[in-house]
């Protein structure tokens, strides 16, 4: 069964139409993009000569440039906070043999449940009597609390496999909690930092929801924000819609290319 | 306790030493306390507090700006379920929920068993199917808007086939338009469920699947006696990501249709948004997203009790 039949190349004709077909509505993305409205249809809705100038126009009018950057400061700086609190968090709780650490841990877990839409009002409110309503910190700090679950649990799922030895070594040999954790601990919980970064970053990244709320008519746009705003004000003009739609996935199709190998293997390992 | 070393004796200079190690090692690890507080601190003040004083405003009339409220009992409960708006999204976000999941499951799964063959371009392929997974949902939502309104790539494709009698208005259809949603999200959440499958089918040992040849079964029979039974950790993680993860459903929603036409695709997350931010309802906005929470809480945790029973089984 492991010889190369015809079943065998039935089977991948098969899915290559598939892949062609989840593929098509890339081809009319970049096709509409493209677009010159003087120019010769051609194959596939493609105009010649390729109009390239709408990127140009998109860059500037829906003002990606900033954009970009906010989303990349935002999430950088989310995921961060979220590997340093939730790995801390998670050590304590999964080698702590006190009662408590139980109950936090549940306590931790009930966060999986709610989904956001009922914390809406009172956290909208909360976050505007502080003043933080048009600011990123709303939105980092909403991103960081709303993932500690999920890493913490992620995080403690591997800690319980992972041998104490090393740790009581460095106790032993008086080792304060903080260093040993940072120089032992830490580095041994890479496979996990890289799960948890890459599907936060994604998340994060793409995120609508909480920009919507807490940026929108603020000057600090994130990069779906800015296509939302975009859209709803140049709907009818599609080839400007869609080389901001493109512009604004380029930099994680870029990290998407770079970290291939990375990004199956953290979602893979990290739900399984 | 006898054994303790005589501190106070001093006769060597090692044995305080000694005794403090001694005493660590039996105290065993002790993981700083404080090392717990910044992330808990965060998760009770931005999560779980603010979701509990949703759950209790819910009962209240308060619209979101007085200091006074009174107790009204279930009262925001009753018009939410009399508000013919809010029980078609209650049914919308449960129709998509269903057909979302056992869409992309299905997808996902056949294309991971396909990849898990011998096949040449099983890389590139790879790719191609996980690519829509990175796109940002709402341009997924309006790349599909785009190809789904009238005079959009879909129907021109049809026409171009001679199949111009197919044409709809995808969008603008209120019976179509969930469907039209739910194409979508498959779309981009396929290649999700296929990772998944694909690390689950990593785990079948290739014996029992030549043992099942050599007896003689077909490439279905195989698949459905050994194979799915071997990845039912998958199949159950995929489930409970497609249905939590749907249930929430607001992005492509958002992105394709803001709900329209009318309340026709109108789910729980989309209309809590509008409830509040639109209408500025808070009470009733409140009320939906304790309808949205329990129904998220309760169909996790039946999942999730399914699961075990079925875990202990095997």
């Amino acid at each position: 069964m492991n010889r190369y039949t015809w079943r065998s190349l039935i089977l991948e004709i098969s899915l290559i139409l598939a892949a062609v077909v989840f593929f098509i509505p890339f081809v009319i993305l970049a096709s509409v993009a493209l677009r010159d409205t003087n120019g010769e249809a051609g194959f596939l809705g493609f105009t010649w000569p390729l109009n390239f100038g709408n990127f140009g126009t998109a860059w500037t009018q829906a003002a990606m440039g900033p954009s970009i950057l906010n989303s990349l400061m935002i999430t950088s700086v989310s995921v961060v906070l979220i590997i340093a609190v939730s790995s801390t968090a998670a050590y304590t709780l999964t080698r702590s043999t006190q009662r408590w650490s139980k109950g936090v841990f549940y306590l931790l877990l009930v966060g999986f449940i709610f989904p956001g839409q009922l914390a809406l009002v009172p956290l909208y409110l909360a976050f505007a009597s502080l003043g933080l309503v048009g600011s990123p910190i709303a939105v980092i700090l909403i991103n960081v609390a709303g993932f500690v679950p999920f890493a913490v649990f992620l995080y403690s799922v591997f800690l319980r496999d992972l041998p104490k030895d090393y740790e009581e070594a460095a106790v032993i040999d008086g080792a304060r909690p903080l260093w040993m954790f940072k120089a032992v601990v830490f580095p041994l919980l890479r496979p996990v930092t890289g799960t948890v970064s890459i599907l936060t970053a994604l998340a994060i990244w793409n995120d609508f929801f909480t920009p919507l709320l807490y940026l929108s008519g603020s000057g600090t746009q994130t990069a779906p924000l800015s296509v939302y705003t975009f859209v709803s004000q140049y709907g009818a003009n599609w080839p400007l819609v869609f080389s901001t739609l493109i512009i604004s996935v380029i930099p994680i199709l870029i990290a998407y290319f770079l970290m291939q190998r990375f990004i199956m293997k953290g979602f893979a390992s990290g739900l399984k | 306790m006898t054994v303790t070393a005589p501190q106070t004796a001093g006769t060597s200079t090692r044995a305080p030493a000694q005794a403090a190690r001694r005493r660590r090692r039996a105290m065993g690890l002790r993981p700083p306390v404080w090392f717990v507080l910044p992330a808990v601190l965060l998760y009770v003040a931005v999560v779980f507090l603010p979701n509990i004083q949703g759950l209790l405003y819910s009962f209240t009339d308060w619209d979101g700006f007085g200091t006074t409220w009174n107790w009204v009992g279930v009262a925001n409960f009753g018009s939410v379920f009399a508000d013919p708006n809010s029980m078609r999204a209650i049914g919308n976000t449960f129709l998509l929920t269903l057909v979302v999941t056992l869409g992309q499951n299905i997808v996902g799964l056949l294309l991971a068993l396909g990849l898990n063959a011998r096949i040449k371009s099983k890389y590139i392929l790879r790719l191609v199917f996980f690519l829509p997974v990175v796109l940002t949902p709402i341009v997924a939502g309006y790349l599909w808007k785009y190809l789904l309104t009238p005079g959009g790539s879909l129907n021109s494709a049809l026409e171009g086939m001679g199949l111009g009698f197919l044409r709809q208005d995808w969008l603008g259809d209120p019976d179509l338009v969930i469907y039209a949603i739910c194409v979508a999200i498959i779309w981009q959440g396929a290649g999700y469920s296929m990772v998944i499958y694909l690390a689950g089918l990593q785990a079948v040992p290739a014996e029992a699947l030549e043992a099942a040849a050599i007896d003689g079964a077909g490439a279905i029979r195989r698949t459905i006696s050994i194979v799915i039974p071997l990845i039912n950790g998958s199949i159950v993680v995929n489930m409970l990501l497609s249905v939590i993860g749907n249930l929430k459903q607001f992005d492509t929603v958002f992105s394709m249709t803001e709900g329209g036409p009318g309340s026709a695709s109108e789910t729980m997350a989309t209309i809590v948004y509008k409830t509040a931010f639109t209408y500025l309802r808070y009470p009733n906005a409140l009320a939906q997203g304790v309808i949205l929470t329990v129904l998220v809480g309760v169909i996790a945790f039946v999942q999730f009790r399914l699961t075990q029973r079925k875990g202990a089984l095997a």
